[in-house]
């Protein structure tokens, strides 16, 4: 049902009956490796190219979500996935060992929260029963495709953030679970004319802090009707930018603002500003925030997935980082 | 001895430029590059990379700039003798054992080895 | 006051700046270290094989370009490379890391559409600008020089 201007309000009940995220090496160092399912010890995640590993994360975390859930694959209506690489590849390549209808969607790194709210709104809509929604990013293959080679010595700037490698997956239906969607706000693309990639939490910022402000709009509520304020990977330098704007829209989420990028590794990972990629926000979700919300530690988060809709040769023609950013807010279900 | 501590001086000083044009000047490091080699080239042209090498030593001829100085360096050997052709003649003659050993060793390292990431 | 039209400037308290000073030492004095290997080896070649300077200059070449494609494969020159900045950069070795790593990162996509095609991805723009460079710089020192001599 709309909502507002920008927003869906799910009133038939939407659930999150189940999630899985699957790591690799680096993050299962990191502080949250105890709400991880599984993780690689390699970075090539047991796949001979960076592509595969990648694929790996995906369909082993697409397979640990459907055995935890004791779902079978033809039970499925629809997998909704999207990763960083160009086509999709991931979510293509691991799609077509799955025998459902699946929908491919790019937002750069807020596609965890595209395919969450996509997912909800069908099942909402009464157009499918069981909805996966996936996402995944892999530090290599990141940087081969909008970097450089990783054996490569270039230098990094403490602005620039690293690829998390994982992937998270998250089952949907209209069946009562501990976890409910309660309702999304979908971001517009918004570009405040940065143009340097290595710092994107500066570039994404203005895209967290609309889609945050317009949801507070849309459902007239105030940052304390939340517990978290999750944005995906705006990274130390963007964290600040997005609490000044949304201050300066009148909404103070200085006590309750997190950024999943800054969550991920310890400070002394060699990370730069932070974690990024569709991953960051994705295994923080579906790890960290679901467990905390079955223990009631936390009763109702919105998550603002960021992304920076970047590409390569349109930075070489000298062309501006245009970003978006899709809120999902997540309560604790009364099942 | 002192050869080594100017090679280290010169040398470092190179770097040293090229780290400054990376962080206050924002370019990526192929326009550094190719910066390095087009300023290595024009030294040449007035003869004073030369004289940069016999007091530096390697801090002279291992930087980039030292590749823009062997290119023209070979090409006017041979225009001395063939006139206007010889500069394509010659420009990758004494540069030749560096492309070739790079291809060569870059092809093997990547048969051999896998990105570590 | 944040705006579009003021981002940049605005948000500039909240980028860290680069170390300006700690980077320049650091490529100054790996870069420098670099190069006294450099010198180290011309001399020894130079001991070894009665060579001259000179003809010292590509075995030295060779050798440091050897040692940075077998740092790349073993996944050490990028870590030096994030350390070191333009110092590990600008020296030969660095040209050699520019070809290696794009070599070996392409492996995946075989030995002629991946190793081959992609190995001057990088490398390409030094090979392509230092000879059109030298080439124009040749044509003009050679035209005075004879214009001079006659």
């Amino acid at each position: 049902m709309k909502q507002g201007k920008q927003s869906w309000f799910f009133q038939r009940g939407v659930y999150i009956n189940e999630t899985a995220t699957v790591t690799g090496p680096k993050e299962y160092e990191g502080p949250l490796a105890s709400t991880f399912d599984y993780a690689y010890s390699k970075l090539h995640c047991d796949g001979d190219t960076w592509e595969q590993a990648e694929q790996n994360l995906l369909r082993k975390a697409t397979t640990i979500c459907l055995d935890k859930a004791g779902l079978r694959e033809d039970a499925l209506d629809l997998m909704i996935s999207g990763d960083l690489l160009n086509q999709n590849v991931t979510s293509n390549y691991v799609a077509r060992d799955i025998s459902t209808s699946f929908l491919g969607v790019f937002g750069a790194c807020s596609t965890s929260m595209e395919t969450l709210a996509m997912a909800s709104a069908l099942i909402n809509s009464q157009d499918s029963h069981y909805v996966l929604a996936a996402a995944s990013s892999h530090y290599a293959t990141a940087e081969r495709q909008f970097r450089y080679p990783t054996e490569y010595g270039g230098q990094k700037p403490d602005t620039a953030t690293s690829t998390v490698t994982g992937s998270g997956v998250a089952l949907l239906s209209s069946q009562p679970s501990h976890i409910q969607v309660e309702a999304a706000t979908i971001g517009q693309v918004i570009d405040y004319g940065t143009n340097d990639p290595l710092d994107m939490g500066s570039a994404m910022a203005p895209a967290a802090a609309n889609t945050i402000v317009q949801h507070f709009q849309d459902f007239n509520r105030q940052p304390s009707d939340y517990d978290l304020i999750l944005t995906g990977d705006l990274s130390s330098v963007g964290t600040p930018i997005v609490k000044k704007l949304t201050y300066q829209s009148g909404y103070d989420i200085e006590g309750i603002h997190n950024d999943s990028g800054l969550m991920v590794y310890h400070h002394d990972q060699q990370i730069f500003a932070g974690g990024s990629g569709c991953a960051a926000s994705a295994i923080v979700t579906y790890g960290h925030v679901i467990q905390q919300l079955k223990q009631g530690t936390l009763r109702q988060v919105l998550i603002v997935a960021t992304g920076a809709l970047l590409n390569p040769i349109m930075m070489q023609q000298k062309e501006t980082i245009p970003c978006i950013a899709h809120a999902v807010v997540l309560k604790r279900g009364d099942a | 001895m002192m050869d080594f501590v100017w090679a280290f001086l010169v040398g470092g000083t190179i770097c040293l430029i090229g780290q400054l044009l990376l962080d206050i000047f924002k370019l990526t490091p192929a326009h550094v590059m190719s910066l390095f080699v087009v300023s290595g080239a024009v030294l040449d042209g007035f003869s004073l990379y030369d004289r940069l090498i016999e007091f530096a030593g390697a801090g002279a001829t291992v930087p980039i700039t030292s590749f823009g100085h062997s290119l023209l360096h070979g090409a006017m050997a041979q225009a001395d003798e063939h006139g206007f052709l010889g500069i394509a003649i010659g420009i990758f003659q004494l540069t030749s054992a560096g492309i070739a050993s790079a291809i060569l060793f870059g092809f093997i390292v990547a048969i051999i080895f896998k990105p570590k990431g | 006051m944040i705006t579009k039209e003021n981002y940049k400037d605005a948000i500039k308290p909240y980028q860290p700046k680069p170390k300006y000073v700690r980077n320049a030492i650091k490529a100054f004095v790996i870069g420098g270290l670099i190069c006294v290997i450099g010198q180290g080896l011309t001399v020894l070649y130079m001991h070894w094989f009665d060579f001259t300077a000179k003809e010292a200059g590509n075995p030295t070449i060779t050798t440091l370009i050897l040692i940075a494609a077998i740092l790349t494969g073993f996944g050490v020159y990028d870590k030096l490379g994030q350390f070191a900045g333009a110092g590990s950069a600008v020296p030969v070795t660095g040209f050699a890391n520019s070809i290696t790593s794009a070599a070996l990162e392409h492996r995946s996509e075989g030995i002629v559409l991946g190793v081959a095609t992609n190995m001057f991805k990088l490398a390409g723009s030094v090979i392509v600008f230092g000879t059109v460079a030298a080439y124009i710089v040749g044509i003009i020192r050679y035209t005075v020089q004879t214009v001079l001599g006659s």
